[in-house]
Formats: structure tokens, C-alpha cells, sequence
């Protein structure tokens, strides 16, 4: 009996902060490393992971968000500045980890031949325009996403 | 270990997925029948190439551990 091993890997990106940035573009460099052929959909907040210049500035809230590893009591969170000292300390965590920066991740997506789709509809509805984009997008809308994701693919979304 | 190794590829202080998407580049300039010697400090990076070389097809010929490093004998096969 002969194993049906998916070929692709069809991602879904539609939030745009730093903690959701990562799952899709380190998942899709991964599968494109295991000779598996990526899409990522970018989708309404996820247009900010690949607006040029963007990437390396996203941001992560404390406010709300009792899972991250120091949690901040909700009424200091939302004080001016928190989401910056928050985003700050996140971004310090990942490079004394050594985990690669967003617009690297990008870069290195764009090399392996990973196709990077902005919604159409989103840019539309948020007045994006393919300039503020990064190279190496393709533009598209649902029926591209879901045509790429029939075939054999594992699909997510973030 | 004592296998002929034809490159050697040092990932020590990457984190995931650098490691792996760097063993595939170098794999990709190799020719079949050669081994890529591979350093990481990463622990993610034992049962990842493990998943890699099962995945991609290449062989894992064996893997060692020297301190704070994992050091991976990878044959490409196609």
C-alpha cells in the first residue's frame, strides 16, 4: 500500500503582527527545503508581512495576550509605548536565538521559488498598490489560492 | 566517524530552518554519490534532517555528537 504524500503546502497569512509573521514563512521555506513546491496567501492583515520595508517593523501587543512569556496585567498594556517595548523585547528573544529576521525569511522565500500571492480584494479594500509591495509577489484572488491548494497540498492558515 | 566527506557545511548558531534550508542548497551543488558533512548547534536540527532525508531522499549516513555540536553524514542520492 502506497503512502499519497502531499507535494505542496498552501498557507493562508492573514494577520499582520510579528508573532503571526513567522509560522507561514518559516513553514513554507521548510516545505520548499523538502523539495515541496509553497504558496502563501496573503490576505488582509497579512499584506503588511510584504509591503516593502515592512517586514522588520511589525509589531506584537501585550494587551490581551495572556500567552506571552511575560505577561502584562491588560491595564498597563494598553498604556502608550507597551507595544513597542513588547515588540522590542520579542524581537530580542528571536535574535539571541539566532532565528532569522522576517525580511531575510522573505528573501530566502523569493530565492526557493515560493509563491507569494497578495489578495487582490484586500488590496482594493485597504488601497494597496502593487508598488508598495515587495518583488517577487504575484497578485491574485481566491480562486488562484484555492486552484494551487486542490493539488495534493497541505493547507493552512495563520 | 570514518566516511569520506566531500564538503562540510557549518550551520553552528543557526536556528530552524536555516539549517536545513542551507544543507539543501549545498545538496542542490553537489554531484550524486557525494557526502555534505553537516555542523549545527541547533538539537531541532537531529530529528529535522532526519524528517529531510526521509522526505527528500537523500541518505542520512550517519550522525555524531562532539560537545555543544550534532554533526550529520549526508550522501546525495539523485
Amino acid at each position: 500500500m502506497s503512502e499519497n504524500q502531499a507535494t505542496r503546502l498552501a498557507i493562508i497569512a492573514g494577520h499582520g503582527t510579528l508573532d503571526s509573521a513567522y509560522p507561514p514563512l518559516i513553514l513554507a521555506t521548510t516545505a520548499a527545503a523538502m523539495d515541496m513546491e509553497a504558496a502563501i496567501f496573503f490576505t488582509f492583515y497579512g499584506l503588511e508581512i510584504i509591503k516593502k520595508g515592512n517586514a522588520d517593523k511589525l509589531q506584537v501587543a501585550p494587551i490581551a495576550n495572556p500567552a506571552m512569556p511575560m505577561p502584562v496585567p491588560n491595564i498597563i498594556g494598553m498604556l502608550p509605548g507597551m507595544t513597542a517595548i513588547a515588540t522590542d523585547m520579542m524581537n530580542n528573544w528571536m535574535e539571541k536565538a539566532n532565528v532569522a529576521k522576517l525580511s531575510d525569511l522573505l528573501n530566502m522565500a523569493v530565492e526557493l521559488d515560493i509563491k507569494l500571492i497578495a489578495c487582490q480584494m484586500t488590496m482594493d479594500v485597504m488601497n494597496v498598490k502593487k508598488e508598495e509591495l515587495i518583488d517577487g509577489v504575484d497578485v491574485g484572488g481566491a480562486a488562484t489560492f484555492l486552484e494551487f491548494a486542490s493539488h495534493n497540498a497541505i493547507t493552512l492558515s495563520f | 566517524m570514518d566516511i569520506s566527506v566531500d564538503q562540510t557545511l557549518d550551520c553552528s548558531g543557526l536556528s530552524c530552518p536555516m539549517p536545513i534550508i542551507k544543507t539543501k542548497k549545498a545538496i542542490d551543488g553537489m554531484q550524486i554519490g557525494q557526502v555534505l558533512k553537516m555542523i549545527a548547534t541547533d538539537p531541532g536540527s537531529v530529528p529535522d534532517i532526519e524528517a529531510w532525508t526521509a522526505r527528500t531522499g537523500h541518505e542520512l549516513l550517519g550522525h555524531e555528537e562532539e560537545g555543544a555540536q550534532f554533526i550529520f553524514y549526508i550522501e546525495k542520492t539523485k
